[in-house]
Formats: C-alpha cells, sequence, structure tokens
C-alpha cells in the first residue's frame, strides 16, 4: 500500500499512514472479537449451568454486548478521595495497550502479518509482560489495603506463569529455528503440526496462558470472593471497563498464539502449504482455531473450581518449571536423532518425528505422573503419622 | 527519511530524558519508579533505532517487565511510604552531585568531540542466532560462570529469606 500512496506524497507520510491503516484495522479486529467473546462467554456458562443466558436484547441476546457497553460508559465514575489521581487513572490506561500491540505480529495469512519482526515470540513476551505495570499502579493508586494486596497477588501469579509459558515454547523455537511467527507456522507444514510434536509443551503452555490471562481455575486476581475483587476494586464505570476489555482481548489472543503455535496457525490441514486457498481462506481458519480454544477457556470456567494461592505458586514452580525444562532436554537430544535417521532412511522428517516425539512425550508424561502420585501418598502417609491418637 | 528518522530519534531521546529526570524530582518513592519505566521505555525505543530489534525487546522484557516490576514491588513492600510523601527523595548531597556531574560532563565531551568512523557494514539481520552461538561457542565458559553466580545469588536470597 505504501507503494501505491508514495506516487501522491511523499515516501514517509505514505509509510506513517500505511502504519496507521494496520494498526487501526487490527485493533477494530481485536475490539470486535472482545464484543464477540463476552456474548458467547454468556450464553456458553449459561448452557454449562443448565440456564439460557443472555436472550433478552435483540435475537438470542446478540445485543447483549452493546448494552453491556452503554451500561459502562453510563455509570457513575469515582475517584476515591483519598487516591492519588495521576496514578490512579493511569493504571487502567496502561492495561489496554499491551494487550492490543501484541496482534502486530499475529500472522493471519502467508505473509500477512501486522509485521513479521523476526523476534516475533520474543516481542511478545516482552509487550506483554508489561500488562502487570498497569495491575500494580491500579492497586497502588486505589489507596486501599485490600487493593494493594490483591494487585501484589496478582503481580505475583503472572511473573510466575510467565515463566513456564516463555520455557514452554522453547522446544518450539528449536524445532523451527525462528522466533518469527510466520517461518514458526511454514515449518509446521513441513514437520507437522507442533501438537504432535509437543504435546507436553502444549498442555504446560495453555495451563501458564489461563494463569497469564487471569482465567479460571486461576482467576485469583479478579474474582470477588480473593480479597473483594483485589486490584480494580475501587474502579467504576470506564476505567473497571478498560481492565474487562484487557481480560477479553488476552483471552483472545492467547487463544490465536496457542492455535498459531500449536495448530498450525492458518494452515487448512492436509492442504499444502503453497496453496492459494490459504490466501483466502487463512484468516477464517485461524479464528476458527482460535475459537475453539476460547470456547475450551469458557468450559474450564464453567467446570474448574479456584486454585488456592499457595497451590498456586507451588504448582508453577515445582511442577510446571522441572517439566519445562525436561521437555526442552527431550527435543534436544531427540530432533537430531530424528534428523539423522531421516536423511539415513531417505523418509520425510514429519513421518518420523511424529511418533517419536509423542513416545518421548508419553513416556515422560508417564513418569511425571507416577513420581507425583507416589510423592502424593508419601506426604499423606506422613501427615497420617504424625496424627496423635486420642487417648 | 532522514528528517523523519531524526525527529523520532528526538521524541525518543526527550522522552528518555525526561523520564530520567523525573526519577530524581518525584515526590515519592513509587512515582520514581514510574517516572524510571519511561526512561526505560525511551532506551528501547532508542535501541530500535538502532537497528537492534532484539535488544530493545530484551530491554522491556528485562527491565520494564521485571526489574521495573521488582523495584514497585519493593516499594510496595516497605512500611510508612504508602500516603507519606514529606520525606524527602534525596539526601541534598550537594558537592558530592556537583563532582560526578563535572566528570561526567567532560567524559561525555571528550566522546563527543572525538571522530568516531561510522561503520559501513549493514547491521546483522539475525542477531539473536548469531548471538545463541556466541554463548555457547566461544563464550561458554563466561556464560556459564554467570550461570552460576546468579544461581548462588537465588539460592544466597532464599536462604536470607528464610532466616
Amino acid at each position: 500500500m505504501a507503494d501505491f500512496l508514495s506516487q501522491f506524497m511523499p515516501a514517509w507520510l505514505a509509510l506513517i499512514i500505511q502504519h496507521v491503516v494496520v494498526g487501526a484495522v487490527l485493533v477494530v479486529f481485536a475490539l470486535t472479537n472482545m464484543l464477540g467473546i463476552t456474548w458467547i462467554e454468556r450464553k456458553v456458562i449459561g448452557r454449562l449451568q443448565d440456564r439460557i443466558g443472555a436472550n433478552r436484547a435483540g435475537p438470542f441476546g446478540l445485543l447483549q454486548p452493546l448494552a453491556d457497553m452503554v451500561k459502562i460508559l453510563t455509570k457513575e465514575d469515582i475517584t476515591p478521595t483519598a487516591a492519588s489521581r495521576v496514578i490512579y487513572n493511569l493504571g487502567p490506561l496502561l492495561v489496554v495497550p499491551p494487550a492490543l500491540l501484541v496482534f502486530a505480529v499475529l500472522p493471519f495469512g502467508a505473509g500477512v502479518s501486522g509485521s513479521d519482526l523476526n523476534i516475533g515470540l520474543l516481542y511478545i513476551f516482552a509487550v506483554a509482560s508489561t500488562s502487570t505495570l498497569g495491575i500494580l499502579i491500579a492497586g497502588w493508586g486505589s489507596n486501599n489495603k485490600y487493593s494493594l494486596l490483591g494487585a501484589m497477588r496478582a503481580v505475583a501469579q503472572m511473573v510466575s506463569y510467565e515463566v513456564p509459558q516463555a520455557l514452554s515454547i522453547i522446544g518450539i523455537v528449536m524445532l523451527s529455528g525462528s522466533l518469527s511467527l510466520q517461518q514458526i507456522v511454514q515449518r509446521q507444514s513441513e514437520i507437522g503440526w507442533f501438537v504432535l510434536l509437543q504435546p507436553l509443551a502444549f498442555v504446560i503452555f495453555l495451563i501458564a496462558a489461563m494463569a497469564e490471562v487471569n482465567r479460571t481455575p486461576f482467576d485469583l486476581p479478579e474474582a470477588e470472593s480473593e480479597i473483594i475483587a483485589g486490584h480494580h476494586t475501587e474502579y467504576s464505570g470506564l476505567k473497571f471497563g478498560m481492565f474487562y476489555l484487557a481480560e477479553y482481548i488476552n483471552v483472545f489472543f492467547i487463544s490465536a498464539l496457542a492455535a498459531t503455535l500449536f495448530l498450525g496457525g492458518y494452515q487448512i490441514p492436509f492442504v499444502p502449504a503453497n496453496n492459494p486457498v490459504h490466501t483466502i481462506l487463512g484468516p477464517f481458519v485461524l479464528i476458527g482455531k482460535t475459537f475453539a480454544f476460547v470456547f475450551l477457556t469458557i468450559w474450564l470456567r464453567g467446570t474448574l473450581p479456584r486454585v488456592r494461592v499457595d497451590h498456586l505458586m507451588g504448582f508453577a514452580w515445582k511442577a510446571l518449571v522441572p517439566l519445562c525444562l525436561l521437555n526442552i532436554f527431550m527435543t534436544a537430544v531427540l530432533m537430531p536423532l530424528v534428523g539423522l535417521w531421516s536423511a539415513n532412511l531417505g523418509i520425510s522428517e514429519a513421518y518420523i518425528a511424529i511418533p517419536v516425539m509423542l513416545l518421548a512425550n508419553a513416556v515422560l508424561a508417564g513418569l511425571v505422573l507416577w513420581w507425583a502420585g507416589r510423592s502424593t501418598r508419601r506426604r499423606e502417609t506422613r501427615l497420617a503419622e504424625q496424627v496423635v491418637p486420642a487417648q | 527519511m532522514n528528517v523523519f528518522l531524526t525527529s523520532i530519534f528526538v521524541i525518543v531521546s526527550v522522552i528518555t530524558l525526561v523520564g530520567a529526570l523525573g526519577v530524581v524530582m518525584a515526590r515519592t518513592v513509587f512515582a520514581s519508579g514510574l517516572w524510571l519505566i519511561l526512561s526505560f521505555a525511551g532506551v528501547a525505543g532508542l535501541y530500535v533505532l538502532l537497528e537492534a530489534p532484539f535488544l530493545a525487546a530484551a530491554q522491556i522484557l528485562i527491565y520494564v517487565g521485571a526489574v521495573a516490576v521488582l523495584i514497585l514491588f519493593a516499594v510496595m513492600l516497605t512500611r510508612r511510604v504508602m500516603g507519606d510523601p514529606g520525606v524527602s527523595q534525596n539526601n541534598s548531597q550537594w558537592g558530592a552531585a556537583a563532582v560526578v556531574a563535572a566528570l561526567m560532563f567532560i567524559v561525555l565531551s571528550l566522546t563527543s568531540v572525538q571522530n568516531w568512523r561510522p561503520s559501513t557494514e549493514s547491521p546483522p539481520l539475525l542477531a539473536v542466532n548469531a548471538l545463541g552461538e556466541a554463548f555457547l561457542g566461544p563464550y561458554l565458559l563466561p556464560f556459564e560462570i554467570v550461570s552460576v553466580v546468579l544461581l548462588v545469588a537465588l539460592v544466597g536470597a532464599i536462604i536470607l529469606a528464610r532466616e
């Protein structure tokens, strides 16, 4: 587009216009999907709880998101008198931009992404890591003990789960030899979708991602029953709406990222990557896969109870991180061997890599589950022995 | 295009400097921490202008995402800081500050009058790969030593926290 525009105006202006247009398209895309997700969530949660869900505004309650928006916009804007005004208002302002900025590198088709950075994944983690700042600032700015405690809990959770989330995709980076999301998707057409090659990493990524975006069963930072909703207790109206918005955009993005990294992104199964059908259908395929993950998060929300705060931290550091390291080690050992065998036997890499990695992952998962079960039983017997029976 | 880049450079530099000024002028430690984040972000912008996107991302990830959060966390855990802006943030060591400023001025002016030759080579496109190979190739030993030092620091912090 910049080439076309530069016939009429200086190159720098054309470049700016191009970036503004691409950015605006991505932002509108994210916001529209966020509205859709709130509606889907209300309906699916309703069904899971044997209710109908939103059904008053419009057909099937389709206008419910708009009604919610009007409600949020017309609420009274309250600032606590003891709060520092600037910091209090800065919090909600800093939560939304990271949620939107990450869409810049998401590939919607071969060569179709806002910006194909060759450090794409690192960019995503860098930008996503700044979203903790907004929460920290909101908790501090509210000048409320519960908000402060809630913010500290939320940040501790998000910082802890960033580690397994980043470690779980190192296997993918090793397999694709690149941090660029475009190349990661390309590589999956050669060697098979990474969910088949890295099933353990896939599960760890999903768990850590749920915790990163504060979804059930890890929704302690924002649950009403956990220190009265933590960092956004004091926020009302549109400022609360900002936190709400950021959360749903994050859910959408993390689903899209999972689809891109593990389910082949915009690719249709069993269709060669260079088939032109991907150019037309690619974005819709990606959105379809993304909404499968969105449905999964809602399903989990309707099914699982919330974890306790000490279990939450222990699980990240004692279970997920060691498992990630084992997975990285396993991938590093097996993948050169797979390359060697496929060269010797003359079979395509994918046909060897998928069974070998599946088997290795199954063995590792079995060992870990056996060990976890044994150590839990031991702890329980130890605890039982400590109890002195009443005489 | 050069005017365009220069104007971006000026904007990013002003952001960095305003952030740095804010750190020393802010009334509360918490606000200082926030200004520091702005300064960090400005430095990341400078890295982008220098065509070092990996450094820029690392700067955001480590300094904004981790170090700044750690600082704000530490401030929050400190008692009597919340809602207590009466305490001055500097210790009024004007003499020492003047000496340091003068020395800094000399260093900066010496470096800026120096006639540096700009390299004609284009920056490497895949700096990440080169960096990774350097870490596990010629610089393996220093890399491992740094890792061990960090591990010792981690263990030490846990032991201190337990006592």
